[in-house]
């Protein structure tokens, strides 16, 4: 074990070194990094490019640059040393100082994007497995192609059009017409009548509930002009938060396990009671006390199924725990909605919240809550544009993974000895399919911190993707090697770790000693 | 314990049926490359993707001429004529109309039509020369590695970790300044200038084929472990025969489907690129480049974005469908009509199996969602 991880890691070092030549060979031969002076009038021409050529040192071949380069970025090796030296870009800024600001950016943009596709995308290629065939199958199947043909420049600049611009321009004045309330609940009844499966009637049932409850929401939501100041208030919470617990405990445990389901409902009630507690303590929020008291939150549910017990104290604990962690996330919700008045409203904004481009609005002032939803609202377009093109793969995996799993023997043997669909799906086909996801989401994370070159170009996010593509366009090889080398090294241990867990979760995979 | 014996008969008969002349003896008495064939136009899916991609493909290259020869339209995408009716398209569905400008006109008024055509036409070509040069490097590499193992297997997975590593963006990058180096001498950027697109092509392919050289040496790795390579050395075949009359056949499905797929990511890479600035450059032009061109006129002309995105949307779709297709004509596991009646057995045992077995297996039904170990054995 520890032999083929040493082995590994020391083909991944040689391999980083062939390939760093390469790429800083590359770099600084795609062109003249003096190309914008020497065609520029200014009096100071020669001045200028000899300041250059001594900052970029071009009086010395690329490949002896290359050695010079990696001398330096060799004293990032010794820990604690503080002399990591990775070169200075064009501006003269240090590429280490860059790369940190610019791996904050990159990580805000791409992580929540990330896990969003992650969860949405499995759990449609396990309903669409469990409903092979159906309608809901070819349906999320042909999106799933095009959703994996979509330019992701093209999605991006649709989204800017209609998700900002046309969506600040609603919340101007924000009515609904009644036809567009009808419509949009005429198509989630149809989708829902689609998904539930089974008999007509059944089908025809859930899909007219939907249609009504989605219509009657949208004209209450035109009535009360709902978007001007929105919230949820205790009662929706409450609602909410019992559909929760029931649908939590129906997956978690089934609802024949009467414990797990009151531990869940008394989660909900004491949810409820701390929306009035905590409401003076959130006014003063920062990101820690989120942090803590999500953390408290789910202890609390944890607790809370610990107590009921049962004849499956973990069930208990697990669909408490995740309905406290659920109902937390609504008052944080509710609270951000009693912040968005202030915010919409603020100079900076001046009403039209939804930003196109940034990671943020500049010399905004407020609170945390403000400056959150700041940071929410520039957020969102690029995060749908990359859950819209990453969401694809990982339906369609999860789908014919869980599509083999369900062919094997020992679901037919967990069916036989009579356990319900619930257990099988859950227990034995879910966890099984989730072996295979667990590489493709390394990989997916190890590839994470190269940023999404497009999608920061066309947002204008100032990540590690525009890093890469500024340095490329100045011929500038320090920030290129700077980005080249955090991505490829982050890549490798990903792939090394997506190796490891394999065999680790899968004891019929051996790596070889 | 009437029950049981009921279920009995059921499953008897059910194996009666499998075991009678079902779906497989369709195959009977079929090449390999026949079964492939059937099971591909039965896949309606690959089928529109298929009239789909002949259509524009056949459009693009008819329409605006291709190498010189002049097509049907009559303009081309870089002629510019009076702008008719501010540019809007002309094409309209009811009544059928064609018009003088279908796609419209851009602010200089180049007709759109012709300028869409020339860029699905360009992608097309850097997709096929995508896809060959990946699939012909992929396959030598990969076959090469899993065939002879040892030091070759060595030198060749290195070589493709280091390639794998190496952004797209940057060799790109690369190509493009020296397709731009107009007045430098040499064959190269004197080849590379007249045809960009071309030496764009060639050099994705060049980095394109790990993925592939990967995937066919895990298939030849398990191939040559097979009973019949085994008899075909023993009986004196050469490596060059095993490799090309006895593995090679075999791990063909593996290798084309994934060109297949290779070349839908080709067009999105290609289109990328050209958006950002490194790919195809203006005055040619490609699908990515007019829609990064015309991004700021989305509000004034939106049809300048609409068209080349829709282009872009219908080659990778159909591509995909395509490859989607191969996918089910190849896989041997693939067993269309079995899954189906699979579905309908289900369902028939679960009918008939609730009433013995309601109320008490759900009390330990739950205990057991806890264990993957035992789940995971088989």
């Amino acid at each position: 074990m520890l032999s083929y991880v040493v082995r590994r890691l020391a083909t991944a070092a040689l391999i980083l070194l062939g390939a760093s030549f390469l790429v800083y060979l590359l770099t600084a031969s795609s062109g003249d990094p003096l190309a914008d002076l020497r065609a520029s009038n200014a009096p100071n021409r020669q001045q200028l490019m000899d300041a250059r050529s001594q900052l970029l040192d071009l009086d010395t071949p690329a490949p002896l640059r290359y050695f010079k380069w990696l001398g330096g970025a060799a004293q990032c090796l010794v820990p604690f040393a503080g002399s990591c030296d990775l070169g200075r870009s064009v501006t003269g800024q240090p590429i280490t100082e860059a790369l940190g600001i610019a791996l904050i950016q990159t990580l805000t943009l791409v992580t929540g994007a990330t896990v969003l596709a992650i969860l949405i995308g499995i759990t449609l290629g396990i309903v669409t497995a469990l409903r092979q065939y159906s309608a809901l199958d070819y349906g999320v199947t042909f999106m799933a192609f095009l959703f994996f043909s979509l330019p992701i420049f093209w999605v991006a600049v649709l989204l800017k059009e209609f998700g900002a611009i046309g969506f600040n321009n609603f919340l101007r004045n924000p009515v609904i017409p009644l036809p567009v309330s009808i419509g949009t609940g005429l198509v989630l009844g149809v989708v829902v009548a689609v998904a539930v499966g089974g008999e007509l009637k059944r089908r025809l049932i859930s899909g007219g509930v939907v249609f009504a409850l989605v219509t009657a929401v949208m004209v209450y939501f035109s009535a009360t002009l709902w978007f001007k100041t929105p919230g949820l208030g205790p009662v929706v919470i409450a609602i909410a938060g019992v559909g929760m617990a029931f649908a939590v405990t129906t997956l978690v445990s089934g609802l024949k396990n009467r414990k797990a389901l009151q531990s869940a409902l008394i989660t909900v009630g004491l949810g409820l009671i701390a929306y009035f507690a905590v409401q003076p303590l959130l006014d003063q929020a920062t990101g820690l006390m989120i942090f803590l008291l999500a953390i408290a939150t789910v202890l609390v549910g944890v607790g809370v199924g610990y107590l009921m017990g049962g004849y499956d104290r973990g069930q208990s604990m697990r669909a408490a725990g995740i309905t406290a962690f659920l109902m937390g996330g609504l008052v944080t919700v509710d609270r951000f909605m009693q912040a968005w008045p202030a915010y919409f409203s603020n100079s900076r904004v001046r009403g039209r919240p939804i930003a196109t481009i940034g990671a943020g609005t500049p010399n905004l002032q407020g609170d945390y809550w403000i400056m959150t939803i700041d940071t929410f609202t520039h957020l969102i377009l690029p995060t749908i544009a990359l859950i819209l093109v990453s969401l694809a793969s990982y339906t369609r995996f999860t789908r014919s993974s869980m599509l083999e799993i369900m062919n094997m023997d020992y679901i037919r043997t967990a069916r036989a000895k009579g356990l319900s669909e619930r257990s099988v799906i859950m227990g034995h086909a879910f966890r099984n399919a989730l072996i295979p996801l667990a590489t493709i989401v390394a990989f997916d994370i190890g590839a994470l911190i190269g940023g999404a070159v497009i999608t920061e170009s066309v947002f204008s996010v100032h990540g590690m993707g525009f890093l890469f593509l500024d340095g490329i366009t100045h011929i500038d090889p320090n920030p290129v090697m700077g980005v080249f080398l955090c991505v490829a090294i982050t890549a490798m241990v990903f792939n090394l770790i997506a190796d490891l867990a394999y065999s680790a979760l899968d004891p019929r995979v051996r790596i070889k000693a | 314990m009437s029950q049981p014996t009921q279920e009995e008969v059921i499953l008897a008969e059910q194996a009666k049926k499998e075991a009678a002349p079902g779906p497989e003896t369709e195959y009977q008495g079929l090449s390999q490359g026949q079964i492939v064939r059937k099971r591909f136009f039965g896949h309606s899916g690959a089928l529109v993707g298929l009239a789909v991609f002949a259509l524009i493909f056949i459009m693009a290259f008819t329409s605006v001429g291709f190498a010189g020869i002049p097509g049907w339209w009559k303009y081309n995408h870089v002629d510019v004529s009076p702008l008719v009716n501010d540019g809007v398209p002309s094409v309209s569905l009811w009544p059928l109309a064609w018009g003088e400008h279908p796609f419209g006109q851009d602010r200089i008024g180049r007709d759109l039509f012709a300028m869409t055509m020339r860029g699905a036409q360009q992608s097309i070509i850097i997709m096929v020369i995508i896809g060959a040069i990946a699939g012909l490097i992929g396959a030598v590499v990969g076959g090469l590695a899993g065939y002879f193992r040892g030091w070759v297997e060595a030198i060749l997975m290195r070589l493709t970790d280091v390639i794998i590593i190496i952004p797209v963006l940057l060799l790109a990058a690369v190509v493009a300044q020296m397709a731009n180096r107009r007045d430098a001498a040499g064959w190269f950027s004197a080849f590379a200038a007249s045809n960009g697109v071309v030496v764009l092509g060639i050099f994705l392919g060049l980095v394109s084929w790990v993925g592939l050289a990967r995937l066919v040496r895990g298939e030849f790795l398990t191939l040559r472990e097979r009973e019949f390579v085994d008899a075909a050395r023993i009986s004196g075949a050469s490596n060059a025969r095993i490799i090309f009359k006895h593995i090679l056949p075999n791990a063909i499905g593996v290798l084309i489907v994934n060109v297949t797929l290779t070349m839908s990511a080709a067009i999105l890479l290609e289109t990328a690129l050209s958006y950002l600035g490194v790919g195809v450059k203006s005055p040619d032009t490609s699908l990515g480049l007019l829609i990064s061109q015309n991004q700021e006129a989305f509000a004034t002309r939106p049809w300048l974005f609409w068209y080349p995105g829709l282009f872009i949307v219908a080659i990778c779709l159909s591509i995909n469908f395509i490859g989607d297709g191969l996918r089910d004509a190849f896989d041997p596991r693939q067993k269309k009509f079995r899954a189906k009646s699979a579905v309908e057995t289900g369902r028939h045992s679960s009918e008939t199996a609730p009433s013995s077995a309601a109320p008490g297996a759900t009390s330990t039904g739950s205990a057991v969602s806890g264990s993957p170990a035992d789940a995971g054995e088989s």
